[in-house]
């Protein structure tokens, strides 16, 4: 039962990439195939990468509601993007090579996330709405505080962060992609291993305690792989604001059970279909000119409206 | 008593930053050359008194706004510019733009006004259907339903190419305004002075629809008109400088925190208040990087983000 649905999804991700590879190829094939693999691989990898983060995310916030970005982690790491061409300026950061800035950005990510997420999760027995709101608001100020340092940086920087502050799945920077295979590999091998923890965790907080798991040290642990989870995919792609709420949710419909063991391969398979399918209809077969990160961001926030009202907040 | 002293020093300060606001700006000015008449008459005539003004307007308006929406909804954490009005406004320019692009200025406003409207009266008919014990849930579910809408305007935008219009829409900025091209927001000021007469009847309504009803209010036709204000205020905002965050949110509950609810007292005070956060903040804007500018949306979208979770974190239980 649990691989059922799992097979018809994963049989859904292969007709889609081939779909992807080929709709509208006209040219040399080998070209073609190479030029499109590489943004296969990346959408496929943003798509394992964002929908896992999300998961996690709502595993250690004990909510079925939030996601990495609406509580502003994207926007951070977009921040901290921004600051690190501000102080360097421009030439010292394209001087250095994209993976050490790549992994000095992640290093502040990690500790930022730590500090401020950490201790926002803390607050969960306090008062999970204003947690919540506080993150949504965070995300509000990291997002002014780009802009703000955008206008304060030279015209001639500008183009260097410009590339970053939108969620772009045509455009994508390929310098990364060898880094952020290994990474998102890593991590998500690490996030696989957590899944009998997760579920733990996923029984609520005194219960996990009392089968003898340390929830706050798990918490942390599980926002140190969000944290590298965003940065390779905000970093590959822009920010995606609602897309992990909407492949979770329909993972958690589809979904005999609810185990992280089904649910994690299951989101990220639905991810894939979502993004390389959306891409090659949107794109390709509608002919359109709207960038599917729109359209996600549009049909994920009816989403998030519906599961709020519906279910209520629980 | 202290209320009135608060005003007094409040108007006088609105004046001393209106003040140095005229005199603020690339080309230096000496009060003394412009009674002289000539270049320096012209500038202050033609820029710097037109930005001062809409600045004012636009920040009185928008707190006042704030303050009746509060009331209206009943929740002290939303204002129009993130619960879908701004949005919805600027889903009505756009819509004109492109269907009618030779429209006259009444009937982009008229639009604008209309899909403001609609877009706030959704709003209120989900918030009516989210349970009342939970009050931060208000605020929450009002900043999805703006992001939709203006995922929405995200969407049209690319099709049509007009993005880059979009972000001179919802990024407020005074720096295109000059005479001829703000007038508009004077019927923003004419609303807000409207609103200032009939508000003991916000303040009734926010009381909630059975206790005002008891009271002898016509409930419906208070929160239609309070709704149409707020509408046409956030649309006229939106066409004429563009979204301003967090003013609507901030300064209401500053006011009422200090001075308590009674609008006809307080409405004033937040009038000013408002005029003088949106001053300051367009001095800021460009003081910090002249001669360049930076937006008055982003400077108060600091400020505000700081101000706000302030507001959550300081606020006394009790209050909530």
């Amino acid at each position: 039962m649990r691989a059922k649905s799992l097979w018809i999804c994963c049989l859904l991700l292969v007709v889609c990439c081939v779909l992807f590879m080929t709709l509208e190829a006209r040219g040399n094939w080998d070209f073609v195939l190479w030029f499109r693999g590489r943004k296969l691989a990346a959408l496929l990898l943003v798509g394992a990468a964002v929908s896992t983060a999300t998961l996690l995310f709502q595993t250690i916030s004990r909510n079925h509601i939030l996601t990495p970005s609406i509580m502003g982690f994207d926007a951070l790491f977009t921040l901290i993007v921004t600051l690190a061409v501000f102080t360097f300026g421009a030439a010292g950061y394209n001087h250095l090579p994209v993976e050490v800035v790549f992994f000095v950005n992640l290093a502040l990510l990690i500790a930022a996330a730590l500090i401020l997420f950490g201790t926002l999760l803390g607050q969960y027995r306090v008062d999970l709405m204003r947690m919540v709101l506080t993150g949504i608001i965070f995300g509000i100020l990291f997002r002014s505080l780009t802009s703000f340092i955008f206008r304060m940086i030279d015209p001639s920087e500008f183009a260097t962060i410009q590339v970053n502050s939108y969620a772009r799945f045509n455009y994508i920077d390929v310098n990364l992609l060898g880094l952020a295979t290994v990474l998102t590999s890593v991590t998500l091998v690490f996030c696989w291993r957590m899944r009998r923890q997760l579920d733990v965790l996923g029984l609520g907080f005194e219960i996990a305690t009392n089968l003898g798991e340390h929830v706050a040290r798990r918490q942390k642990q599980a926002l140190v792989l969000v944290a590298v989870l965003v940065a390779v995919s905000t970093a590959l792609v822009g920010p995606v604001a609602f897309l992990g709420l909407l492949v979770v949710s329909i993972a958690r419909l589809v979904a005999p059970n609810e185990t992280h063991a089904t649910l994690l391969p299951l989101s990220a398979v639905i991810a894939g279909i979502v993004l390389v399918g959306g891409q090659a209809i949107l794109e390709r077969g509608l002919g359109m000119s709207t960038p599917l990160a729109v359209v996600i961001d549009f049909v994920g926030g009816f989403v998030f409206l519906a599961l709020l009202l519906r279910k209520g907040w629980t | 008593m202290q209320r009135r002293v608060s005003t007094l020093l409040l108007a006088v300060g609105t004046l001393f930053l209106a003040a140095i606001s005229l005199f603020v700006g690339v080309i230096d000015l000496h009060p003394g050359e412009i009674w002289q008449g000539g270049e320096a008459f012209t500038l202050m005539l033609d820029s710097r008194l037109p930005r001062t003004l809409a600045a004012v307007i636009a920040g009185a308006a928008l707190a006042v706004c704030g303050m009746i929406m509060q009331m209206l909804v009943r929740n002290r954490f939303v204002e129009p510019m993130t619960a879908g009005t701004g949005q919805g406004a600027a889903l009505g320019i756009l819509i004109v733009a492109v269907v009618f692009p030779s429209a006259s200025i009444l009937t982009k406003m008229s639009i604008a006004t209309a899909t403001a409207l609609a877009s706030s009266i959704g709003f209120l008919m989900i918030v009516r259907r989210l349970p009342a014990a939970q009050p931060l849930l208000v605020p929450l579910v009002a900043m999805i339903y703006g992001g939709i809408i203006g995922a929405g305007v995200a969407f049209f935008a690319y099709q049509w190419d007009m993005l880059q219009f979009i972000d001179t829409w919802l990024t407020g900025d005074f720096s295109g305004v000059m005479r001829g091209r703000y007038e508009l927001l004077w019927i923003a000021a004419g609303m807000t002075l409207l609103t200032y007469l009939i508000a003991d009847q916000f303040a009734i309504a926010g009381l909630g629809r059975e206790a005002s009803i008891n009271l002898g209010l016509n409930y419906d036709q208070v929160l239609i008109l309070g709704l149409l204000a707020i509408s046409v205020v956030a649309a006229l905002t939106v066409i004429t400088v563009g979204a301003i965050p967090f003013v609507g949110l901030i300064v209401p509950n500053i006011v009422s925190r200090q001075f308590g609810d009674n609008l006809r007292a307080t409405l004033p005070l937040t009038a000013l208040c408002g005029a003088s956060l949106v001053l300051a903040s367009d001095i800021v804007g460009r003081v910090i990087r002249a001669p360049y500018e930076i937006p008055v949306g982003t400077v108060l979208g600091v400020i505000g983000a700081f101000v706000f979770l302030w507001l959550l974190y300081a606020r006394p239980s009790h209050a909530r």
